[in-house]
């Protein structure tokens, strides 16, 4: 039972008074509930402020004191983002992070799988090592790679091309820790009937694991999604161009073009919020999964 | 390792050292070919920048310049060397930083904590729930920014607009706080503002382990407590914490890390104003490397920080192992 629960047994001299109990408990339901309305209103509130201010004309969205419903709503906010030849491409830079975030994913999905079932299934020299490096990382501050990342993107080229935003994310230490998990889990007997059958490691691999790893992959597939759509620092040092930036670097810039014009910029916002808004929705099940497991190392 | 009596044939072939390998189960370079792509990704952007990084910041290391004098711990020294261009902004962003992790860690500890407790009973639309908590934390830093220093705008903003309309710039005068409050423009709003903003923003993620740690803590342990008489706050005091203990430490070291990255609510709401107060180590750092391209200096930095970090982590972990003793 929770905390917040009244004690089963009222203590003696209480119990003739099990209507009061009963009010009390009654009190303190209603509390708890009128608790978590607020907590929603708190949490939800300014999400839908950003979506009914974008929909509103700026002498409205800047009026005080506030309306909370646009009075005369317009999507004029939106049509000047949107439109191709507008003075920002964000369909573009919608296209640029969606694009980036699904090949990242990819990435991560291929390498921390075929990494994880070799540190789980396979017996080779410096086995634990390899292991031992890779999760002691989870505890180093990324900044440090920083600088010399930025020097070897260059090096490869890859400045201002979406490379810069794609890969070097993928050497992160979570998606191998975390699908070591699973593989490990997969029963000796099951790998040992395939091997008799005549099946190879990559066989096991693709035809076993994977497939018995299935909602883990989902996890680290929409976490790693997730983290590389909303990437801030990387990508507004790494690209240039104003049509090769991403969501989150084009909305600094749009913030320092439109500094007063309050609709066009949280129609920007939501227009970078929508896409994982939506996949959270969706797939909310396995994110909170993949958070509540991230924990479970410590 | 699991033995089988099957093929007893290949079993007699591959064994050595006396333990029975009945199967063949892979070749010798398999197990590296299974490695290979996350390795090559892994050697490339952690496991030489991490030595790179140290190189650099031994280096008089301009991005502008062709040549690149080896300078010894000259880029660390001047870090300690008031006289130093450096020194003044460093120290200024460590201090931001610090300000930030000290204000936002115990908040980012103790909301989660209740808001966990808050959830761990069962009642109609308890997932739903968890999950509008966690909706925040999905949105990027960049929406998020843009979102509050809209909300806190002085004169525009929605959160002095809701201070008047509930009458309460009344109240805050007589405490001695002017309205409309600049939550953004004057400290010590500033911090108050970003601190806030943030437990909004990440609140759901330690919401979420604190949940996983509380699921764990054996049931018994409560009702035993309650038949021997415990109150609500001697239950928590008693069985939750130590329960959570590892789970604490955990939350305690990646919240740490977090906050002493913070960087993107600066730029986008206070653009590391008023002056250069919220101006934080990160933004230092990257503005260092990379917008002055003194990249040594930056990675030097980087590094300090780095040590500052570890320490304590240390001290984090000593002070939990530390009561465990008792």
């Amino acid at each position: 039972m929770s905390l917040t629960t009244p004690a089963p047994q009222a203590p003696p001299g209480k119990q003739s008074a099990g209507g009061a109990a009963t009010t009390r408990s009654v009190v303190r339901t209603g509390m708890f509930w009128a608790l978590l309305a607020v907590l929603t209103v708190v949490f939800v509130g300014p999400i839908v402020w950003m979506f009914l201010t974008s929909m509103k004309t700026n002498p409205e969205a800047t009026s005080v004191p506030p309306t909370l419903l646009p009075e005369q709503p317009t999507t004029a906010a939106y049509e000047g983002l949107l439109r191709l030849d507008g003075s920002y491409p964000v369909l573009r830079w919608f296209y640029n992070s969606l694009l980036a975030a699904t090949l990242h994913m990819l990435l991560v999905l291929v390498a921390a799988s075929t990494a994880a079932y070799a540190l789980a299934r396979l017996r080779f020299r410096f086995r634990g090592g390899f292991f031992a490096v890779i999760v002691s990382t989870l505890f180093v501050p990324g900044f440090i790679f920083l600088m010399p990342n930025y020097l070897i993107i260059d090096r490869l080229g890859w400045l201002d091309t979406i490379w810069a935003l794609v890969v070097p994310g993928a050497a992160g230490a979570f998606g191998v820790f975390f699908l070591r998990q699973f593989f490990a889990m997969l029963p000796d007997e099951l790998e040992e009937a395939a091997l008799i059958d005549g099946a190879n490691q990559w066989q096991i691999f693709t035809r076993i694991a994977l497939p018995n790893a299935k909602p883990a992959l989902a996890t680290l597939a929409v976490l790693s999604f997730l983290t590389n759509w909303n990437d801030f620092i990387w990508p507004i040092y790494v690209l240039f161009s104003p049509e090769r930036l991403t969501l989150p670097a084009g909305l600094r810039l749009l913030q320092g073009a439109y500094t007063t014009d309050y609709p066009v910029m949280m129609a920007g916002a939501f227009v970078a919020s929508v896409p994982v808004l939506i996949l959270f929705i969706f797939t909310q099940r396995y994110v909170i999964e993949g958070v509540a497991r991230s924990g479970l190392k410590g | 390792m699991a033995t089988t009596t099957m093929s007893p044939g290949r079993s007699a072939r591959t064994t050595d050292g006396g333990s029975p390998r009945p199967i063949r189960r892979h070749a010798a370079w398999t197990p590296y070919a299974f490695m290979a792509p996350f390795l090559a990704i892994f050697i490339t952007f952690v496991a030489v920048p991490a030595v790179f990084g140290v190189w650099m910041s031994l280096h008089d290391w301009d991005y502008m310049f062709e040549v690149k004098p080896f300078v010894g711990l000259q880029n660390y020294l001047n870090l300690f060397d008031s006289a130093s261009a450096a020194y003044q902004s460093f120290w200024n962003g460590m201090r931001a930083t610090a300000i930030f992790t000290v204000a936002s860690v115990p908040l980012l500890m103790a909301v989660p904590l209740a808001m966990a407790i808050l959830l761990n009973r069962r009642f109609p639309g308890r997932t739903f729930f968890r999950a509008v908590f966690f909706m925040p934390y999905v949105l990027g830093v960049a929406v998020v920014g843009l979102l509050f220093r809209f909300v806190l705008d002085p004169n525009i903003g929605i959160v002095n607009a809701a201070i008047s309309a509930l009458g309460l710039e009344g109240a805050l005068n007589a405490l001695g706080i002017s309205t409309p409050i600049p939550w953004i423009t004057a400290q010590p709003w500033a911090w108050i503002s970003l601190v806030l903003m943030t437990v909004w923003w990440t609140l759901g993620f330690n919401t979420i382990i604190y949940l996983a740690g509380l699921q764990d803590i054996p049931r018994e342990l409560y009702d035993a407590a309650k038949v021997d008489g415990a109150t609500g706050w001697q239950q928590f005091r008693h069985v939750t914490l130590p329960g959570l203990r590892n789970v604490l430490l955990f939350v305690v070291i990646i919240t740490t890390l977090a906050s002493a990255n913070m960087f993107g609510q600066s730029v986008m709401v206070t653009s590391g104003g008023p002056g250069d107060s919220t101006r934080t180590a990160l933004m230092v750092i990257l503005g260092e490397g990379l917008e002055s391209f003194r990249m040594g200096s930056a990675a030097a930095m980087s590094y300090l920080l780095a040590v500052f970090l570890s320490i304590v982590s240390i001290l984090n972990v000593l002070m939990v192992r530390g009561r465990r003793r008792r």
